[in-house]
Formats: structure tokens, sequence, C-alpha cells
């Protein structure tokens, strides 16, 4: 008996049937660790699913693998759900995954860490990026939904500590694939019109899901590029997001965030009485200090009794004066003494007084002849004696002759 | 002085180094006076800022012409 031959595609595309009608494989959730994993340009992704024995092949179409919330690495542990099928020109059977679950952590928190890894390592956590919030905000924008309990506990504890501030609410959806789109165009509105001096965005609390646009990237991104302040306030204390990682200042609620943004009116009125009470103090201690100085100078006799203080002045200016002549006239006097002094040590070394004592002092034309060579034969000198001068004749002159008798 | 330009934060800044200032107490009389009439006049705005506050709520929307109106926020 000859058995009919199958063609390979015949018998492939058999095989595949089997399978494509057993209910246990039209789908299955299969529990292993993720390798080789591949995503091609064509958005598929491809990977092989293993434990410690076995393996199969995998595929995750684009239409399937663009619901991931996490990005599937190799190494992982996942549970991949989808169903056993063949591929009938290799003659191989692999899952088509249509959803993979991270092991352990859900895939939000999975995508919540990546994420946050990936952030934190370029910087947009950076407390050097973060800006000061303004201590006195004049305008407030509060971006999230119009409609939750967010907003009025916002406007409520603002309106409470600083109804300075004029409230300008931007509504947006908080929850669901448009809310990221909607919060981000809301951030940079804000921020191309300058309508406030400071923002608030946020959410009441919820699930992780609900809260899952606040760990949105590009809610992320336009926190960070947000040149006006931005205060994160999502959910409730416990609940941290990746908005508020970035955000200049992280609030725990929304009313939390509005006890942050607003001062509290109630303490700045209490400063500014308290500062009322210093500058009238110290303006009073000025003027006091004034005053006694000027009560101080007010006191001195210059100005109580001018005329005691000026007779004072006057004596003493009389004493000075008497004082000034007495010394002038000592000095004068010891001049006088000096003087005639002088002129009696003169007197004795005078010429005169020689002659008086019996010497003649002998003179050719006006000169004084110092030895006798100095004169001729017939020359007439005059000599000067005490008393008067006689005019001579000189009969002779003999030189060299001293007079032993003198 | 452009007082009515200053930010409530400028403000009470200002009121700060006035105060300061007048407590050192060696600015000349006539100085130490213009300063206390200058706090006094600056604690007066600010105090009628905190007593006549009220709270303004607005919701913004994108105007025609893409600048923000203000709506009655309910």
């Amino acid at each position: 008996m000859t058995e009919t031959a199958f063609t390979v595609s015949a018998l492939n595309e058999y095989i595949k049937g089997l399978f494509d009608t057993d209910p246990l494989l039209g789908r299955v959730a299969v529990k292993g660790e993720l390798s080789n994993y591949k995503i091609y340009p064509s958005g598929h992704h491809y990977f092989t699913l293993k434990d410690a024995e076995s393996s199969i092949r995998c595929v995750m179409f684009r239409s399937s693998a663009a619901k991931l919330r996490f990005r599937p690495e190799s190494g992982m542990s996942v549970t991949a759900t989808g169903r056993v099928s063949v591929y009938p020109r290799d003659g191989a059977y692999q899952l088509y995954v249509s959803d993979l679950m991270p092991e352990g952590a859900g895939d939000l928190q999975v995508a919540f860490e990546q994420l946050k890894a990936k952030l934190a390592a370029e910087g947009l956590f950076d407390p050097a990026h973060k800006k000061p919030l303004p201590a006195f905000p004049r305008r407030v924008a509060v971006i999230t939904s119009g409609a939750g309990a967010a907003v009025h506990d916002i406007i409520r504890v603002l309106g409470r500590r600083w109804p300075l501030a004029k409230i300008l609410v931007l509504p947006v959806r908080v929850q669901g694939a448009e809310a990221p789109p909607e919060i981000v165009g809301a951030i940079r509105y804000a921020n191309r019109y300058r309508v406030a001096d400071v923002i608030i965005t946020g959410r009441g609390g919820g699930s992780m899901e609900d809260l899952w646009a606040f760990n949105d990237e590009r809610v992320a991104r336009a926190i960070y590029a947000s040149e006006i302040p931005v205060v994160s306030a999502v959910g409730h204390e416990p609940d941290v997001t990746i908005a508020d990682y970035v955000a200049d200042r992280r609030a725990a609620t929304p009313s939390n965030a509005a006890e942050i943004v607003g001062p509290d009116i109630e303490e700045v009125a209490a400063w500014a009485a308290q500062t009322n009470i210093r500058l009238g103090q110290a303006i009073g201690k000025k003027l006091d200090t004034l005053s006694r100085r000027l009560s101080e100078l007010a006191a001195r006799p210059a100005l109580t009794d001018p005329e005691v203080y000026l007779g004072t002045k006057r004596m003493a200016l009389d004493y000075a004066r008497s004082n000034l002549a007495a010394a002038g006239e000592k000095l004068a006097g010891e001049k006088r003494r000096a003087y005639v002094a002088l002129a009696a040590k003169l007197d004795a070394l005078s010429p005169l007084k020689v002659l008086s004592r019996g010497y003649a002092i002998a003179e050719k034309n006006g000169a004084a002849l110092r030895s006798a060579g100095q004169a001729r034969k017939g020359d007439k000198i005059n000599v000067r004696l005490s008393g008067g001068s006689l005019d001579c004749l000189v009969e002779d002159v003999h030189n060299g002759e001293e007079r032993n008798d003198v | 002085m452009a007082k009515k330009e200053m930010t409530f934060e400028q403000s009470l800044t200002r009121l700060e180094e006035i105060v300061k200032s007048l407590e050192k107490g060696d600015a000349p009389l006539a100085e130490s006076l213009g300063l206390f009439e200058e706090g006094a006049g600056l604690l007066r705005s600010c105090g009628k800022l905190l007593d006549e506050a009220e709270q303004k709520v607005v919701q913004l929307r994108k105007g025609p012409d893409g600048a923000p109106e203000e709506l009655p926020f309910e």
C-alpha cells in the first residue's frame, strides 16, 4: 500500500491547524526568563523564553509591543501571555506574545524604576537645577483636573494662607492616555505667556495606574524645562512619582502644595506689626539721643550765661596781655644790660684808650706806620697822642734800633 | 522713588533694610527721618495689601489669538 505523500507545506499547514484549534494553546500564560531580546526596525520584538531545561521562541508584534509600559530586557523574569502556533515556513512552533508582565513587581513599577534611573542619569533630578519658589507669589497657576478635589483643596488653603495670590486654573485631564500631552501642553503654555510666578501640578490620590500620567517621561521633561518653578502635588503622602523627583519642590498632597506656595498671611502681618514697633523704637531712640545731646550742650555755661562766660574769657585775655608786656620788658632789660657790658669791653680795647696810657701812633698819608723803615728822612708824618696830634718832619731814620727802656 | 512698582517681597526687603539702618542709629537726623517716613509708608501700603486681600480665582483658556483669556472658575 502506497501512502499518499504530503507536501511539506501541507504538513505544516496541518500541524498549524492542530495547534490553532487546541483550546489550551489558543491562550496560554508562560513563566520564564527573557533571553536574546531583539527589537527589529519593523517594531516587532523577537526573543526566547527559557527556564533551566528548555526554551521556546517568541514573537511580539508591533501592535502589542507598543502597549508595553516597561522596557523588556534579557535576563528579566516574566510571564508572557499569548497563543502557541506554527510558523509554516520554518516548521517551527513559537509563542505569539500579546502581553508581557514582569515577575514580582508590576510592569508599572518596573517602568517607573527604569524611567527614574534613566532621567536621574540625565541629571533631571539634579538639585542644582531646582529653582527657588517666590516668597510671596502674586499669581499661582494650577494645572490639574478642573473637577477634582485637588483644585478645591489648593484654592481653599491658598485662600486661607495667602489670598493676595491670584489663582489661574489650567484644567487638564489627569488620567488616561490624553493626560500626559495635556499636562505638558499646559506647562508649556503657562511658560510661553508667563501666566504665573509658580505652578502647582498634580492630582488627588489613586492607584498607581491612576497617577500614571505623572510618571510619564514627557511630563517629566516639561517640568524640567519649565522656567516657572513647579511644585508637584500628586496623590497622598506615600505616593512618589517621577514628577515629584523632577519638580522644584515636591508636595505630599495638593493641600500641602498650597501650604508650600503660600506664606502664612498671619505670620506676615505679625512681622509687619513687629517691624512697625521696631521702626518707631528706632526713630524714638535716635530722637532721644539727639535731644539728650542738645540738653547737655544747653547746660554748658557758654549757653546758659554768656555774660559770665565772656567775662571769664576777657579776664584771661587781660592776664595774658599783661604777662606778655612783662615778658617784653624783662627781655628788653636783659638786652640793655648785655649792650652796656659789650660797650665797656669795646671801650677797653679802643686805641684811644692806649694813647691815654702814653703811647702815640705815627701816621703817614693817613696810614699808621708799623715800623721805622716805612718812613724816609724828610717825610712829613702825623703823630697822634692823647688829647690831639702833632705834625712832624723826619730828620733821620734809625733802622733796627730798639728802644730798651720801654 | 518708585514705591508703587515694588513687589511685596521688595517692600519687605526694603523695610528690613530701613529698620536695621535706623537701629544702628548712626545716620544724620534728616536721613533718619527720611528713612522713618519711607518705612512707615511701606508698612502702610503692605498693611493695606494684607488687609484688603481678596482671593481671585480664574480659569485660563486659550483665546482665539492664542493668548490666555480669563473665565470665571465656577
